[in-house]
């Protein structure tokens, strides 16, 4: 019976030398979903197997990198904070920043880091960065039970506009896939990349408003200032959860239509790449 | 017949030196660096000198059901063939289609990680193999018993011996169920004991009608599960044939060219005047130089060497050695003593000392071939313990038809009677 079956639906697949641009073939991930979901979920298990404080690490890294800013910035330094506690100010912006910027640098070492797989097994490529994704996401949902800790302690509720948030958090990750993709399809040929991350990640964290307001900056600036996705991210974060006077603009638009852009040429360079990792990595 | 995988004009070509795994450091980054603008340079002029074809118009066809060995020195392209087939990665030329499901083990274990547990990197390599949960599921149990690592599917893997890695390992590789089986070396790991779970498991997978593409350097693993066989050297497809007659193709038909030592007057050292070595050689049965000698053929043993003056009571010889230092012999060409009287002193000029060591001595393996000259008790003039390095294959020797490893460095075909009383 399954024997009929198997002749009846043999496919037939052809090899040849690919020239130029290439279908992105979403079916084919489609297909492999379920190693998508393999490997997130080792790398879950691995990330805190062997530390005494296991999943208690995604809460540990905002919480102190919030301890720290309210100290210095909130404190000492006397940053405005929209009217808002400045701890669960910075703290609201640091979840999604976190999840920001480690999908990114996951994303980005994600293929160098899974050269023993890609050499000797064939699946889509994208599984790769795209299950980095998903793992920054799960850190986000632990540090996230702290964030509502936080607004009990200070009273705040979230706002009628609290639905809005999964879109921040899906623009946040659609910017961080697309710079992902480029940076590890990149980083096959150039191993360089490895040593752009941590400056791009640095230097995107100064210019998002994480540790102060985006009211800060000079007004000719802030034109410029809000093509940066995670502006808009982390503002309509503290907009929808803490009720700060930051509603999104129509720039927010357009950082999106440039995340999105950065995301269809990713995907599209990703896919012209891939037929050559296994060759170049 | 229905056609499995056709294989058309397929080309492979890489750049030098990215072939290689190009694990990048630090320094390697900075050196980048400075030289980027001359990479890139070369990037846009490629010269045709920076690239090998590591395959070239291979065409062949595998029908539903047949299995398919690849033989060949390391280099020819066996590998290369294998991650096309198998897609991980592109070839350069040509055409190929593959009908049916293809499973591929290029390496067992892949993306096993050490910190997860048995059962935990069961899933996850099925998964990169390609396998769905539900069928892990059903299979769990049969892959853990065939591991036969029951007590220990709940400890990390890193706590496992090496053995029971490798069990694993195999194991869930095993129960793939693909309709087309690609396999590259992957019996070539383990003990003894494992390795005959193997060729146990691969003979009932092709016996079960599935289409397997088999590369191994085993000969007879090769003869025992492919009907034909291709054999591969330097990317071109140079014979093809029945599993029988491509192995002896491939055995004996010498293109593996190593067999043979020479030495240069710079490498010996001033101490060994007189004496002086040019090379030492080894000879399979229809004389031709090989590096693969056949355990049931005899083997000639070549050393020549050059005496600049008359020497007295001069014996040359050489050391049988294992791989792993065990003495098999050591032998002189003056060793019977008619001939030393005969030979009791050499006059200056070239020479060749020659030996045969009989068919049906041998057993498989690798072998290591020392050289010594020397005048007994008066003076030793050159030595060199590790000359040469060759190996001898089993297929044909006696008790080939069991797939178990013999121990022992000797197989000789011994004259059993069996009587009944």
């Amino acid at each position: 019976m399954s024997q009929t079956n198997a002749e009846s639906r043999t496919d037939v697949l052809i090899l040849r030398p690919s020239r130029g641009w290439s279908a992105l073939n979403l079916g084919d991930l489609w297909r492999y979903r379920e190693l998508i979901y393999f490997l997130t979920w080792r790398d879950l298990k691995v990330r805190y197997k062997q530390t005494l404080l296991g999943a208690a690490w995604a809460i540990i890294q905002p919480f102190f990198t919030m301890v720290v800013f309210s100290i210095f910035f909130g404190q000492l330094a006397k940053v405005p904070s929209d009217n808002v506690p400045y701890p669960i100010f910075s703290y609201t912006a640091l979840l999604p920043w976190g999840m920001f910027s480690k999908a990114l640098s996951d994303a980005g070492r994600s293929l160098v880091a899974s050269r023993h797989m890609i050499t000797k097994v064939y699946f889509p490529r994208l599984v790769i960065p795209l299950s980095s994704l998903f793992s920054s996401v799960v850190d986000f949902a632990i540090a996230f039970i702290v964030l509502l800790g936080m607004m009990w302690y200070y009273q705040i509720s979230p706002t009628n506009v609290v639905w809005s948030l999964p879109l921040f958090l899906i623009l946040a990750l659609i910017t961080a896939f697309g710079v992902g993709l480029w940076l590890s399809a990149l980083n096959v040929t150039y191993r360089d990349i490895g040593y752009i991350i941590p400056f791009l990640t640095q230097f995107w964290l100064f210019i998002t408003p994480i540790a102060y307001p985006s009211s800060m900056v000079p007004e000719k600036w802030q034109l410029v200032y809000a093509l940066n996705p995670m502006t808009g991210v982390v503002e309509g974060f503290r907009w929808a959860l803490l009720g700060t006077e930051t509603a999104p603009g129509p720039m927010l638009a357009v950082s999106a239509a440039i995340s999105v852009g950065v995301l269809i040429t990713g995907l599209f360079y990703f896919r012209r790449m891939e037929r050559t990792f296994a060759d170049m990595i | 017949m229905t056609v499995a995988i056709r294989v058309e004009n397929i080309s492979k070509q890489y750049k030098i030196g990215i072939q290689v795994d190009s694990y990048h450091t630090l320094r390697d980054t900075l050196v980048d660096a400075v030289t980027w603008p001359i990479r890139a340079l070369q990037r846009k002029l490629p010269s045709p000198t920076d690239f090998i074809w590591a395959l070239k118009d291979v065409s062949f066809e595998v029908h539903k059901g047949q299995v398919l060995g690849v033989i060949g020195r390391n280099g020819a392209g066996k590998s290369t063939l294998l991650k096309i087939l198998s897609r991980v990665t592109e070839p350069t030329e040509g055409y190929a289609e593959i009908h049916g499901r293809v499973g591929s083990l290029l390496e067992v274990g892949t993306g096993f990680h050490p910190e997860l547990t048995g059962r935990e990197n069961i899933y996850l390599n099925g998964a990169i193999l390609g396998m769905k949960r539900r069928e892990i599921d059903r299979k769990f149990d049969e892959i853990v018993s065939f591991a036969e690592v029951e007590k220990f599917i709940d400890t990390p893997v890193k706590r496992y011996s090496s053995g029971m890695y490798l069990r694993l390992a195999f194991a869930v590789a095993a129960h793939l169920e693909p309709e087309i089986l690609v396999v590259d070396e992957v019996l070539a790991v383990g003990d003894a004991e494992f390795q005959r779970k193997c060729l146990g498991k691969m003979s009932d997978v092709a016996h079960e009608g599935r289409t397997v593409l088999f590369v191994s350097h085993n000969m007879s693993a090769i003869l025992r599960l492919t009907e034909e066989t291709l054999v591969l050297d330097n990317g071109k497809l140079i014979y093809w044939a029945a599993s029988n007659q491509a192995v002896d193709h491939y055995l004996g038909s010498g293109f593996s060219k190593s067999g043979e030592r020479t030495w240069t007057q710079d490498e010996v050292p001033p101490e060994a005047y007189p004496f002086r070595p040019l090379a030492i050689k080894v000879r399979d049965a229809r004389s031709e130089i090989v590096d693969i000698l056949r355990s049931i053929e005899p083997i000639t043993i070549e050393i020549e060497y050059l005496l600049d003056k008359p020497t007295k009571g001069l014996r040359v010889g050489i050391y049988l050695m294992s791989v792993h230092g065990e003495y098999v012999f050591i032998s002189f060409d003056t060793d019977e003593p008619e001939q030393y009287e005969r030979f009791g002193t050499r006059e200056a000029g070239r020479y060749i000392s020659r030996c045969t060591v009989p068919a049906d001595t041998l057993n498989d393996g690798r072998y290591v071939l020392g050289i010594n000259a020397s005048s007994f008790q008066v003076k030793r003039y050159f030595q060199e313990e590790r000359a040469l390095v060759f190996s001898v294959d089993g297929a044909g020797a006696p008790g080939k038809q069991w797939p178990e490893q013999r121990l022992g460095l000797l197989r000789p075909r011994l004259d059993w009677q069996i009587e009944r009383l």
